[in-house]
């Protein structure tokens, strides 16, 4: 048949791949077929700009109607696919009809994770993943604005805390429940930690670290009413939001018979186990060297494992090993982190965390450098990406020394593995 | 509404009307102006929204941020005096008529 590439999943991702395709001089047709009602747009301001009212719903839009249709991308949205039949080379949609496809991309993203408590479906709860959800959660906090009603965040991760500096900059009263003992803890140095959950406090935030939740208190309307804490305290609140993780949308991909882990599992170019399917973005997870399997949601694994995977198809070997990197803005600090943080056994800070400019936490592990996060100091984390990129590894010592200038290590012989 | 113009690195010549506070960033890639990706969305944290502005004009903007200057340069094309990032210049009236320049590759 005519080569026909059908993308299912209308995200960062899938746009990527949908480009790449195109760029990469492929010829055939190309769709794109995402469940939401919108076109690709960008979804890191939700937490962000566009949920403190800075940004138009258009201003989201990652690229317009025509500018999709001029590379002969064809954009389906509100439709959701129900199934892969791999044997005859098809998707069902959820309208009956069948696609067939000579090539496949599954950027079907992710899910977040509801609370598996009492009221944690409630109205006033609130998960943020997409625009409806943004959407939601602004129309709740005007609501609570409004009715002098206080925000409840679930969770201290990068979606809950820039949802709770959004809410403070509108004046909101809000608090923070973490069930592990810092905020971040999977992914940030200790002592940044420790500076997040103080730079949130100096903002008006109640943390509360190591919090137990008992339920979601609703009223008689069956709204939230606040968060009852299992040591019978309540957290009085309008609007629960819930940030507890995602899971990856690998249904269709099992239901097929592919291999998923907790995401579907991918090599570096995006391959799946069929090599007529590719997948890329947060609904994979990623097979290293060693075996073991990385699920990275960024909007740089999205854009990556777009081409990587979209390259697959057309034959090229384009793995994505890059070092990751990924940012979150709260209040006007930017943090931009680079490499993976996982199993530090030593950090050296470089730069003043009291003062109002910007400073780096280098993690160590051993000897070797594995990861450097960056707040208000994108030098640094530039810098770190080279460095990490290029294998190669500072002192601690000369972390800490700000008179000793680090990129003189992209001279030095890499450390051996 | 200020008129932006975007001059392509193939000589293509897009004039929008851009809204006032939309970034020179969204302007192009709502309209399907080629050359500029925008991929972090306008957080100042990818430099694929490199354009070089016309010169006589660069007194019309706001200044650099740290940041911006930063990550520009990280940017893939050649860094010149004119360089910015398109996604910190939000639209005014200040700003009618300007053109920018986009260089080859963002990536």
């Amino acid at each position: 048949m005519t080569p026909a590439i059908v993308i299912v999943g209308a995200g960062q991702a899938a746009l990527q791949a949908a480009e790449a395709l195109r760029s990469g001089s492929f010829e055939g047709s190309v769709t794109m077929i995402g469940d939401e009602p919108h076109g690709p747009y960008h979804r890191p301001p939700l937490s962000k700009a566009w949920l403190a009212g800075e940004m138009d719903a258009a201003q989201l839009a990652i690229r317009a109607p025509d500018a999709l249709a001029r590379k002969r991308i064809d954009l389906r949205t509100g439709v959701r696919v129900t199934a892969i039949d791999r044997a005859a080379r098809t998707v069902r949609l959820a309208d009956g009809s069948a696609l067939p496809y000579t090539g496949l991309v599954l950027a079907t993203g992710a899910t977040p994770r509801a609370l598996p408590l009492a009221g944690g479906r409630a109205r006033g709860v609130h998960a943020l993943r997409s625009r409806d959800d943004a959407a939601s959660i602004a129309a709740r906090m005007a609501e609570c604005a409004r009715d002098k009603l206080a925000v409840a965040v679930i969770g201290g991760g990068f979606i809950g805390l820039e949802v709770a500096a959004t809410a403070r900059k509108k004046g909101l009263e809000v608090t923070v429940l973490e069930a592990a003992p810092r905020l971040l803890g999977r992914v940030l140095a200790p002592v940044l930690c420790d500076w997040y959950a103080q730079l949130h406090e100096q903002h008006g935030v109640r943390v509360v670290l190591d919090a137990r939740i008992a339920a979601v208190e609703t009223g008689p309307d069956g709204s939230a009413t606040g968060v009852r804490l299992a040591d019978g305290m309540l957290i009085p609140a309008g609007l629960v939001v819930v940030g507890i993780g995602v899971d990856a949308n690998d249904e269709l991909a099992r239901a097929a018979g592919l291999e998923c882990e907790r995401g579907i599992v991918v090599d570096a170019c995006g391959r799946t186990s069929d090599p007529a399917i590719v997948a890329a973005g947060d609904c994979t997870a990623r097979r290293l060297a060693d075996g073991s399997l990385l699920r990275l949601e960024s909007v740089n694994n999205a854009t990556e494992q777009g081409k990587s995977a979209a390259a697959a198809l057309l034959g090229v070997e384009r793995p994505f090993v890059g070092t990751p990197w990924f940012w979150s803005d709260q209040y006007d600090k930017k943090l931009q982190m680079a490499g993976l943080s996982g199993g530090a056994t030593a950090w050296a800070v470089r730069g003043d965390m009291t003062a109002a400019d910007g400073f780096s936490v280098y993690h160590f592990k051993g000897e070797r450098l594995i990861a450097v996060d960056s707040v208000n100091a994108s030098r640094d984390h530039l810098l770190a990406r080279k460095l990490l990129d290029a294998g190669r590894t500072p002192t601690q010592a000369q972390v800490a020394d700000s008179a000793f200038d680090l990129a003189s290590c992209l001279a030095a012989p890499a450390l051996q593995a | 509404m200020p008129r932006i113009t975007y001059v392509e690195a193939t000589g293509a010549e897009t004039t929008i009307e851009l809204a006032e506070g939309w970034s020179l960033m969204q302007g192009a890639t709502a309209n399907g102006v080629e050359g500029i990706l925008g991929e972090c969305g306008g957080s100042c944290a990818c430099a694929t929204c490199h354009c070089y502005v016309d010169e006589a004009r660069l007194g019309d903007l706001p200044a650099a941020s740290e940041n911006e200057l930063a990550m520009l340069e990280n940017a893939a094309a050649e860094r010149q005096p004119n360089s910015r990032l398109a996604c910190q210049i939000k639209a005014t009236s200040a700003l009618d008529g300007l053109v920018v320049h986009l260089p080859e590759t963002q990536e």
